[in-house]
């Protein structure tokens, strides 16, 4: 394709996988392949085990006091959402509730929600960001007042913001109410402790965080857990079926219906793994080392041309930074950026509210992962500097 | 850098900062038509004039990326003041010269089957062919046009 090497800055939107997790996966296909539950020979309890042994890797990787009961697996970030609209949601909200958004989601934790306030009717409010790109906690309380669920991202994926959640859950149950969090790009790049944060739901996926596609997870309470009906119907979520119905499975299994991501699951158990080993707080600083850099370059290079669309202090912020190249339209940068092998992504990421709120149709999107580095960002400017060179 | 520079040729640069015909036009007698790119957020309205069989004015308003607004530029330079057949047959052209050939790709793209002089500076755009995602912001504007006139009482 190029005939310079990559540049690989599109972290944000899924992470390069290490060989360790491919071998992982690949080691599952050669040896041990084979479905789940319901075998006795050895590779199916192999494969079984496999699969529960990554759940609680998984799990207790973002802090959870019962992995192998609260951690149900997904296809990924936006499978829990829905899981937790229509499972949570369908049984827990009527017209008269609230449930308290903000303007900086993923379409994921959003259009779940609009999907069940269609069906139901309740009312949902969300959360103002500032014009320094924070969320406005100014009206919390109000906001809050009646409301049943607050669902907020843990990082944005456009800003790079990163969430007060621990004051944010406090606020939720004060005014008793639960706090979903979307970890999606949070749970990546710091340490997530569910436990210390004292949140109730958390959406994440695991090819943002080095692993594969097509598995992702949404970790409950347990408390809550047992009261919510379950999701997708079909083989492995079921007690019992007759001619004249079914009774849902106990447990985690009420939510994993059909055959799950097994091998996903093993690559999985293999990222969390690393990126325990790489430690999940050096990692947040390397990051957060990068991204100064980064917002060091840009102001230094192209002070009047590039506007960061995100936070220019480093206090909780994270390492995802959307920028606005004036006179140039994020898809002509990425353009240009993809001559030089620097993969950046144009467009609204998936928050069009959030876009809209910034009056910008699309933003470029620099983000980085474990396995950025100082010469990623000088790449990055000399491209820079041919953008603007060639739209003058 | 010889693919990117024949993407970003002159003309299209000239047209992304001097756009033709760009504004709006008053409904009626004009008719607009409204056309979207939900994969990057480039927005166009194409306002249509049409006397008898004759495309009297054309007007372009809306924001997107260099390829989506030079070729809007471009087309409504190319149609204005056209009969609405010569206008239909343009189009046609142009949607050919957008059309990835499978083998064009690999081997040096080769417009042959497409009357490069007829198209005139409409031509600049044919390096788009080599970067297939930008196809779609290339033919929003035309694929616009021709809505509009497919709508045309
Ligand atoms: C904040 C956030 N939430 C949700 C998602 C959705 O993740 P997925 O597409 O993997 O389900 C993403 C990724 O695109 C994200 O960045």
């Amino acid at each position: 394709m190029h005939e310079r090497p990559i540049v690989y800055l599109d972290t944000a939107a899924t992470s390069l996988t290490p060989r360790i997790v491919i071998e992982s996966m690949q080691r599952y296909y050669e040896t041990y392949h084979s479905n789940v539950h319901r075998a006795v020979y050895v590779t199916a309890a192999e494969a079984t085990e496999a699969y529960e042994d990554a759940r609680i890797a998984v799990g207790r990787f973002i802090g959870a006091p019962h992995p192998a009961d609260e951690l149900i697996f997904t296809h990924g970030t936006t499978e829990s959402f829905n899981l937790l609209a229509k499972s949570w949601g369908r049984a827990n909200l009527t017209a008269s509730d609230a449930v308290v958004l903000t303007e900086m989601e993923h379409h994921a934790n959003l259009v779940p929600w609009f999907q069940l306030r269609d069906e139901i009717g309740f009312e949902i409010r969300f959360i103002k960001v500032t014009d320094d790109f924070r969320l406005d906690l100014s009206n919390l309380e109000e906001l809050l007042r009646g409301a049943k669920l607050l669902s907020v991202t843990g990082m944005s994926n456009v800003l790079g913001t990163i969430n007060p959640i621990a004051a944010l859950a406090t606020a939720a149950h004060a005014a008793g109410a639960l706090i979903a969090v979307d970890g999606a790009q949070s749970v990546a790049h710091g340490v997530t402790d569910v436990a210390g944060l004292d949140i109730d739901f958390l959406a994440f996926g695991a090819h943002k965080m080095l692993g594969p596609t097509g598995i992702g997870a949404l970790w409950v309470r347990r408390s809550i857990l047992d009261a919510m009906p379950p999701f997708l119907g079909g083989g492995g979520m079921i007690a019992d079926v007759s001619l004249s119905g079914f009774s849902p499975a106990a447990g985690i299994a009420k939510y994993e219906a059909g055959t799950p991501p097994i091998a996903e699951a093993v690559g999985f158990h293999t990222a969390v793994h690393y990126l325990t080993s790489l430690g999940m707080e050096d990692i947040a600083a390397y990051e957060h080392q990068l991204t100064a850099s980064l917002l060091g370059a840009l102001a230094t290079h192209f002070p009047e041309r590039i506007r960061v669309i995100g936070p220019t202090t480093m206090e909780m912020r994270g390492s995802v930074v959307s920028f606005d190249v004036e006179g140039v339209h994020p898809h002509d940068v990425a353009q240009v950026l993809d001559q030089f092998g620097v993969c950046v992504r144009p467009g609204h990421h998936c928050a069009k509210p959030l876009m809209k709120r910034f009056s910008l149709a699309a933003t470029a999107r620099a983000s980085f992962g474990p396995y950025s580095n100082e010469e990623d960002i000088e790449t990055l400017v000399t491209a820079l500097d041919e953008a603007v060179r060639l739209f003058g | 850098m010889s693919n990117l520079e024949d993407l970003y040729r002159e003309i299209i640069l000239d047209h992304y900062r001097n756009p033709r015909n760009r504004g709006e036009l008053a409904t009626p007698p004009a008719h607009k038509a409204e056309g979207f790119n939900p994969l990057c957020g480039d927005e166009i309205t194409v306002y249509l004039h049409v006397e008898g069989d004759s495309l009297v004015d054309i007007k372009i308003a809306g924001h997107g990326c260099s390829i989506s607004q030079s070729s809007a530029s471009l087309m409504t330079a190319a149609v204005k003041g056209k009969p609405l057949e010569a206008v239909r047959g343009t189009i046609d052209t142009f949607k050919q010269l957008m059309t990835v050939h499978e083998t064009s790709l690999d081997a040096e793209f080769d417009p042959e089957p497409v009357n490069l002089r007829a198209l005139g500076e409409l031509a600049a755009l044919q390096g788009v062919v080599k970067f297939p995602v930008r196809i779609k912001c290339a033919t929003l504007a035309w694929n616009t046009l021709t809505q509009g006139l497919n709508d045309l009482p």
